[in-house]
């Protein structure tokens, strides 16, 4: 199958990608709030794997299952508490071909 | 396990890690090695180019059988605008030796290969395995590691923390920060496919000759950023990658930045036609000197990207990885074989071998870069790039403008962009971060 190289989706760029999901033990949490920080916020862009989405209120939710575990969010927003951030236990998560 | 005890536990099978425990069971300590990916390197990403030297100083023969892609002949640097690239590039047949300087490779395949060498050296190597916690003892000593397979302490006289950039156990046991915003870079990347003589073709290859491209310019939305293109024997790693805190700022999202470089007019005639296979994304150490964090304590040592070393200036990471890893394993196997405890005293021997090594070295050199870049990233990547290629343009366009116009209407157009102040001062300051 040969991809045309225009246009992809990012749903289409994960789904090239080998994942094992560890179901119902998410490794990254986001702390219930109000309204995001503008870190918090930032991380509906700037997410490679577009795991972060705002809900209909406004806020920030995340679904790891497609996380590439890059950190990009653990280092903007750990430290404030916004969210936790571990990695899948052992053999889940991203397994990647090439790399 | 609970009841045996190592020489050394390695945290993770990338570059450092693998160099690091390679070299202690080559030389007779008892490693244990620990990797949280299904097979070593299925948590790995690199662009990637692997260097030969510094490979060599741990595996002589790994031409024998490493899974090498192709080995550079050329490379091309490219200054960006959204139409055009003005670019410099080096191609010398003398790449075509008999033990070539630098080949491409594909990290997954590499580490499996390097993982199995470190198995044949006699260390052990667990997969599939997250530790979870450094084990301490009452005086803060780190005596080992606790994992996600069972709660029991698995112990050891030191731990080489070889976890990554992103690495968690050493943070959060407070040994060094989480990198800053300011101080990584996110890069993502993409495995493209082709018939080997396609590459060959559209590069101006043969018989395993590489290429490879590194771009700077509008690409990066004038974020602090670099986008690469390698050649592998059947496929092409294409990527991009810009400063974390320039990602939050602007809000760019980094996969419409790839989309939009493998778009460009200069790239896309490259990749024409290939079958995308995968996509990564990873974090890069761009702190440089400044960045580096206490380096060994009392039972433990820290290599590789976990410890910031990265020459971004080079775009060399992998090496200063492996020759971290190496002299961590060296200089631990000294301080064994003296019979010694692991304390923060004899381990500080790493330090003082990294520092006679290339490696502090070369990031010594470039301590002010990160600086500069950082905080002028419109200048060097939006402004100037376009400067240049306006100016190169204006150079080969010929029409009835007298050539002493044309001159005149480039030197005004750097002028008015930068102000004669600002051209001196970019021009100097660039020059002291440099030598």
């Amino acid at each position: 199958m040969t991809i045309a190289v225009t246009n992809l989706r990012v749903e289409d760029k994960l789904y090239q990608n080998r994942y094992v999901v560890d179901s119902g033990r998410p490794h990254i949490k986001v702390r219930p709030h109000q309204q995001p920080s503008a870190n918090l916020y930032a991380l509906t862009s700037v997410c490679p794997a577009k795991c972060y989405e705002l809900n209909d209120e406004g806020q920030v939710e995340i679904t790891a299952d497609g996380c590439m575990e890059c950190g990009t969010c653990r280092v903007l927003c750990e430290a404030s508490g916004e969210i936790e951030w571990n990695y899948p236990r052992g053999g889940f998560g991203v397994l990647f071909k090439f790399g | 396990m609970t009841e045996e005890k190592f020489d050394a536990i390695v945290i993770g099978a990338g570059m450092a890690g693998n160099a690091a425990a390679y070299t202690m069971a080559s030389r007779g300590l008892k490693v244990l090695q620990l990797e949280r990916g299904e097979y070593p390197g299925s948590k790995n990403v690199q662009g990637a180019i692997l260097y030969s030297n510094m490979l060599e100083k741990i595996i002589p023969d790994f031409r024998d059988d490493a899974p090498l892609e192709r080995h550079l002949v050329e490379q091309r640097f490219w200054m960006m605008d959204d139409t055009s690239h003005v670019g410099i590039e080096y191609r010398s047949d003398d790449f075509n030796e008999s033990r070539p300087n630098r080949y491409t490779v594909i990290r997954a395949q590499f580490d499996k290969w390097f993982s199995r060498k470190v198995r044949e050296a006699g260390a052990t190597v667990l997969c599939e395995t997250t530790v979870t916690e450094l084990a301490r003892d009452t005086n803060g000593r780190v005596i080992g590691v606790r994992t996600d397979r069972t709660g029991d302490v698995i112990l050891g006289d030191v731990v080489v923390l070889a976890e990554g950039v992103n690495g968690l156990l050493g943070t959060r046991a407070g040994l060094r920060e989480t990198p800053k915003p300011e101080t990584v870079a996110l890069a993502v990347k993409e495995m493209h496919f082709l018939p080997e003589e396609v590459i060959d073709q559209r590069f101006g290859l043969k018989a395993n000759e590489g290429c490879v491209i590194e771009a700077a310019g509008t690409i990066s939305r004038s974020m602090a950023g670099l986008a690469f293109l390698y050649t592998n024997k059947e496929s092409i790693s294409i990527g991009i990658g810009c400063l974390v805190s320039d990602f939050a700022t602007t809000m760019e999202s980094p996969y419409e930045l790839l989309e939009s470089f493998k778009n460009h007019p200069s790239v896309q005639p490259l990749i024409a036609g290939s079958e995308v296979k995968e996509y990564a994304a990873h974090l890069i150490p761009e702190g440089g000197y400044k960045a580096i964090p206490q380096l060994f304590g009392n039972g433990w040592v820290v290599a590789g990207d976990a410890a910031q070393f990265n020459n971004a200036m080079h775009r060399e990471g992998s090496n200063l990885a492996m020759t971290s890893g190496r002299l961590a394993g060296e200089a631990i196997s000294r301080v064994k074989k003296r019979g010694a405890p692991m304390t923060k005293e004899n381990l500080v021997l790493y330090k003082s071998m990294l520092d006679k090594s290339f490696v502090i070295k070369d990031l010594r050199k470039y301590k002010d870069m990160p600086a500069l870049l950082h905080t002028n990233s419109r200048n060097f990547f939006t402004t100037y790039p376009q400067l240049l290629s306006q100016a190169a343009q204006n150079f080969m366009r010929v029409d009835s403008t007298p050539k002493i116009d044309k001159e005149r209407a480039t030197t005004a157009a750097f002028i008015k962009a930068r102000s004669r102040w600002g051209l001196v001062s970019d021009a100097v300051r660039l020059a002291f971060a440099w030598r």
